[in-house]
């Protein structure tokens, strides 16, 4: 089970106050942390637990499901170890940003552009944070939940009126 | 018609316009030009099975040797300044093929980031439906465009200065 896995059972033991939940599912091992220690966290699971690539890094609009808006999700894979990891963390609407993970994987350049873009989150210390899918004068974040899906400057399609 | 005929078969009589029409729609040269996997239908059509090259349609590899540009694909709103250069490029006359369901509505993309039809920025004058169309419906589509420079007025004054040419699908 999740609780006996190598990197949650150092995690816990070292960021014991920061962990607010761990989930397996299918083998999957999900580690939900809080924001302000995300950064000591990624750069302890690199360092120490050889998490040494960033496979993924992306975000999740929980617009009237969740008390905290987006859910940064950080996907984790350990070349020498064969092993995968998520990690979560909370990102609420007001205070939209959280620290870059550049400094831990140089490959979060382009990903936290992505979630900037897409989701509008900002990542402090980001060298380079401008879009990177839409266009630069383009106006919102599709991807947020609120977003509407024609683009707000079009009535949806109401089906043939024939 | 009333002329004479001294050098038997060998002269034939004709209008400037028609002379005109017929070596434009004989030549029908494309934009290479893909944007999706009716691009794929496309080179298919382009290739030996179907081989355009018996209408003289041959694929151009510059938009300053076209004179027709086949919108094969969703067209994305980040794609459409692309599409609006290379057009701008082509000399005149030019003529615009929408391919498939993308280019002639915006398809199955009905969202913020797809242009709802290439009508919306270019002047098209052959819409082809299909997702995407196979090439016998690409080909009868190609065969519409010739009808249609067939039918225009004027093609050689025009050219030369006087008037301006009629399309012809008004006429």
């Amino acid at each position: 089970m999740a609780e006996n896995n190598r990197a949650v059972l150092k995690l816990k033991e070292k960021f014991a106050a920061s962990i607010i939940d761990v989930v397996e599912f299918r083998d999957e091992v999900t580690v939900t942390v809080k924001k302000d220690a995300i950064t000591d966290i990624l750069m302890f699971l690199k360092q120490s637990l050889q998490y040494n690539l960033l496979t993924d890094l992306t975000a999740v609009d929980y617009l009237g499901k969740k008390e905290e808006r987006f859910m940064m999700v950080y996907q984790l894979y350990s070349i020498p170890n064969k092993d995968r990891l998520r990690i979560k963390t909370p990102v609420n609407e007001v205070e939209c940003k959280i620290p870059s993970a550049i400094p831990v994987w140089a490959t979060a350049n382009w990903l936290e552009r992505e979630v900037y873009d897409l989701f509008g989150i900002t990542f402090d210390n980001h060298p380079d944070l401008r879009r990177i899918l839409m266009t630069d004068d383009w106006v919102g974040h599709p991807l947020r939940k609120d977003y509407p899906l024609q683009g707000p400057d079009r009535e949806p399609y109401k089906g043939r009126l024939s | 018609m009333g002329v004479d005929n001294p050098l038997g078969e060998n002269i034939i009589t004709t209008s400037l316009d028609k002379l005109v029409n017929w070596s434009r729609k004989s030549s029908i040269w494309p934009m290479t030009f893909g944007l999706a996997c009716c691009a794929i239908e496309m080179m298919a059509t382009g290739a030996s099975h179907n081989d355009l090259d018996r209408f003289g349609i041959i694929f151009r590899a510059s938009p300053r040797q076209s004179d027709c540009i086949i919108i094969a694909g969703t067209v994305t709103k980040k794609m459409l300044p692309v599409i609006m250069t290379v057009y701008e490029q082509m000399p005149e006359p030019k003529w615009v093929v929408a391919m498939g369901a993308c280019a002639c509505s915006g398809g199955v993309f009905d969202t913020y980031s797809v242009v709802q039809g290439i009508d919306e920025a270019l002047p098209v004058d052959v819409y082809i439906p299909g997702c995407p169309p196979r090439p016998e419906a690409l080909l009868f589509g190609l065969l519409k465009l010739q009808d249609k420079i067939w039918n225009d007025k004027n093609s050689f004054g025009s050219s030369i200065g006087l008037g301006t040419r009629i399309d012809g699908a008004t006429t």
